[in-house]
């Protein structure tokens, strides 16, 4: 019996965003990460075109992580005290698309280190890798004002993707990534009207729609993922739907929400209902990734090198 | 999918009798296809217009249950393709395979094990539904031997697997008063696996690699009157399944095709665990009715349950806890105070640490209609004055000696307009939930 036909045909499009420029294009990387794309929702290409393949960053720090359960940081306990070493191991070892430097360093509470010390550890990565870089601040205005017109221009003609806007505090760091040629994510609290708002704002400035990533921010499995899950999910459908101004890739937050969650912290002895300590954490992650890949995001910024391969593995199944 | 209120018009005496109330057969018609009137006010009405009319208010996806009692399991009827257009309604269903071949020992073992996988969550007790017997052994004693061992030892509902007809009816003969699902009729066997499902009043899955056979078959089982049926697309690729299963949930509700209109069951054997919870994960958000699975370890099983309680969670309601205090562990006069909100997720977090740290206390959970520390305090629905009047209502001076109030780390803000109003000393807690039981250690002697 023919089947009825339920083909979804979409008007819009996901705009593709490319991080990182090779020495042709004024920069030093190997390779480029294209994202985005999208004609479809997520994976069902007999609508349209699903765009560029989902792709994995992962995470490194200016400072040593404080509170990661063993199993965790086992992967990295050579390396968390040089930025350099750890992204090369994400790269080299782990299969990391793309190195997400986090500049936790900066803030007032972790450290408060100086713009020079954020520029050479951004130098000393750059240098380390050959993968684009996300370079995102530590979320105090005041420092990240400071010190990422100076990271950006440490980086300038890498084409970088760095965050983050918000919706009080985006123009330095637009006019700064609009001068230095780097991508740009625009920052909302798991809001879809803010989140347009913020793409609104700094397209005012000048600021090209298709140098944007969207970062709703991201509740870990257990821990709010319904509601981003389905911010995404409108937001996708939205920008399908022909509403330019969601029309950008989408990056979310997986290893650090995963692994602040009981369930991948709490040990053998705290819960041995919950099984493996081993593993859970791991599981935690990976299906935290698993489940917003189904909402239509583009960049998944994650920790555990063997939540990376699950997930990866599983995105290959579905590409 | 309903009828539009011409074309219902179409079907009634067009007499404009007014005896439904209405002043036209128009207008009745109109109303009735907004749900706002019934037929039965239509004295009139043709015995054929009934028909046509009760066939178009059938849900567009049929609801399936399986099993008896309290884990009696409810799947289909759904209205959305997005939780965000409205709800989804019925969680899917988790099943985890046993096969019948094991040895007593083994078989013994994972059937416990499967008994046990529950946990809880947010104050909500999390279980799987389904025990999967796999007629492994091909052998109709065994099969039935087993079903009559898991029946007698499982709260759980039961799915019967097996392509011999003859083995399930030999099984169904300890079972059926469990009401399991036949997993089940195929091109093959459907004609004799459809007639034990009549008999036995027991629904049953239809399998096929293809949804266009799947369609036909579930016409011709129609045929011999079993309604109750899962659809099972027969295939390992995990991306064709998700495709699969939008095609059928968009052709049930967009294109009101009657015979892909059930809910539809998963499984992809052998594979590694950590892809096997991945795959199910994705086919739970993505309109599955049930999901089997071989994996059984609780640290696979758990992460799949909470994709469960997430996606099926109402995205139109707050979810929310009595605002009132809470007194975790045994409490007495000298135990701390905190307040957070009234959101869930919130308190619950809270609690669980305060669990953790193992040091009685009471947590006020402040009625903020349900939102977080930093949404209610961005809304000011959270300020000193809803605090000291929770602390009031509660009677909170009563039950404790001290003065003391751990406030969350979020609204460290609010120190001083709390101490004020309150006349309470102020304690910033941690600005994370987790933290909690290194703060509750060092801070409260």
């Amino acid at each position: 019996m023919q089947i009825a036909n339920v083909v979804d045909k979409w008007t819009g499009a996901v705009k593709e965003v490319t991080i990182g420029a090779t020495k042709d294009q004024g920069g030093t990387r190997e390779k480029t990460v294209t994202v985005g794309g999208a004609k479809s929702i997520p994976f069902m290409d007999f609508d349209g075109d699903q765009g560029k393949r989902i792709v994995i960053a992962m995470d490194v720090y200016d400072i040593p992580p404080e509170d990661w359960p063993e199993s965790l940081l086992k992967n990295y306990e050579d390396v968390v005290n040089d930025p350099a070493s750890w992204a090369k191991k994400c790269a080299e070892e782990y299969g990391a698309d793309l190195i997400c430097l986090k500049l936790d360093g900066i803030h007032p509470d972790k450290g408060n280190k100086s713009a020079d010390d954020a520029v050479n550890t951004v130098k000393s990565v750059l240098e380390a890798v050959n993968i684009p870089l996300i370079i995102w601040g530590c979320e105090n205005n005041e420092r990240d004002n400071e010190v990422m017109p100076k990271v950006s221009q440490a980086a300038a003609g890498e084409r970088c993707l760095l965050g983050g806007a918000t919706q009080d505090n985006y123009k330095t760091i637009t006019a700064v990534c609009l001068a230095d040629g780097h991508n740009l994510i625009t920052q909302a609290p798991v809001d879809i009207n803010i989140g347009k708002q913020v793409n609104i704002l700094v397209t005012d400035l000048g600021f090209p729609l298709d140098r944007i990533v969207m970062f709703q921010t991201t509740g870990a499995l257990g821990y709010g993922i319904e509601y981003c899950y389905s911010i995404h999910e409108r937001g996708r459908i939205a920008a399908l739907s022909g509403d330019n101004q969601m029309a950008v890739p989408v990056i979310c937050d997986v290893g650090h929400e995963a692994w602040r969650a009981k369930e991948a912290k709490a040990t053998d002895s705290e819960a041995p209902q919950w099984g493996s300590f081993a593993e859970r954490g791991i599981m935690w992650e990976a299906i935290t990734a698993v489940s917003l890949i189904q909402s239509g995001v583009d960049i998944i910024r994650m920790y555990h090198p063997k939540a990376v391969s699950i997930t990866k593995e599983h995105i290959d199944k579905l590409t | 999918m309903a009828l539009t209120g011409l074309e219902i018009f179409k079907l009634l005496p067009k007499t404009n009798c007014k005896k439904c109330g209405r002043p036209t057969c128009l207008a009745f018609a109109m109303q009735l296809a907004q749900k706002k009137a019934e037929l039965k006010d239509c004295p009139d009405v043709s015995e054929e217009a009934k028909a046509k009319l009760g066939a178009a208010s059938a849900p567009p996806i049929k609801l399936v249950t399986i099993g008896t009692g309290e884990k009696q399991l409810k799947i289909g009827e759904e209205n959305v393709l997005f939780r965000h257009d409205e709800k989804f309604y019925n969680p899917t269903g988790v099943a985890i395979t046993l096969s019948d071949d094991l040895d007593d020992g083994a078989f013994k073992e994972r059937l416990n094990k499967i008994n046990s996988l529950k946990f809880t969550r947010v104050g909500t007790e999390i279980e799987i539904d389904l025990i999967a017997l796999q007629n492994n052994s091909g052998d109709a004693s065994k099969f039935s031997e087993r079903a009559k061992e898991v029946g007698g030892n499982t709260h759980l509902s039961m799915i019967l697997v097996s392509k011999s007809a003859d083995n399930v009816k030999a099984a169904l003969e300890t079972c059926a008063d469990k009401k399991p699902l036949i997993h089940g009729a195929n091109a093959e066997n459907w004609e004799s696996m459809a007639n034990i499902a009549k008999e036995k009043n027991c629904p049953l899955t239809v399998s096929s690699p293809t949804l266009e056979e799947l369609a036909d078959l579930t016409e011709k089982i129609k045929g011999t009157g079993v309604t109750e049926m899962v659809l099972h697309q027969n295939s390992e690729n995990t991306k064709e399944i998700l495709q699969g299963l939008t095609k059928i949930r968009r052709s049930a509700l967009k294109k009101a095709f009657r015979p892909l209109g059930f809910p539809a069951l998963t499984y992809i054997p052998n594979g590694d665990p950590s892809q096997e919870i991945a795959s199910a994960s994705a086919f739970l958000a993505k309109y599955a009715g049930i999901v089997v699975v071989d994996a059984c370890e609780p640290w696979q099983i758990m992460p799949l349950l909470t994709v469960r309680q997430n996606i099926f969670t109402d995205p139109q309601k707050p979810v929310q806890v009595e605002p009132k205090l809470y007194e975790v562990g045994q409490v007495n006069e000298n135990s701390p105070v905190m307040f957070t909100t009234n959101f869930s997720l919130t308190y619950y977090t809270v609690e669980g640490e305060v669990e953790a740290s193992r040091m009685p206390a009471y947590i006020l959970a402040v009625e903020t209609e349900g939102t977080s520390v930093l949404t209610a305090y961005s809304g000011d629905k959270l300020n000193e004055s809803v605090v000291a009047k929770a602390m009031a209502d509660t009677k909170i001076e009563e039950k404790v000696k001290h003065k003391k109030l751990i406030i969350p780390g979020l609204v460290a803000v609010l120190s001083a307009k709390i101490q004020e109003t309150t006349k309470w000393e102020v304690l910033v807690g941690p600005k994370e939930a987790s933290g909690l039981p290194t703060y509750l250690k060092s801070t409260w002697h």
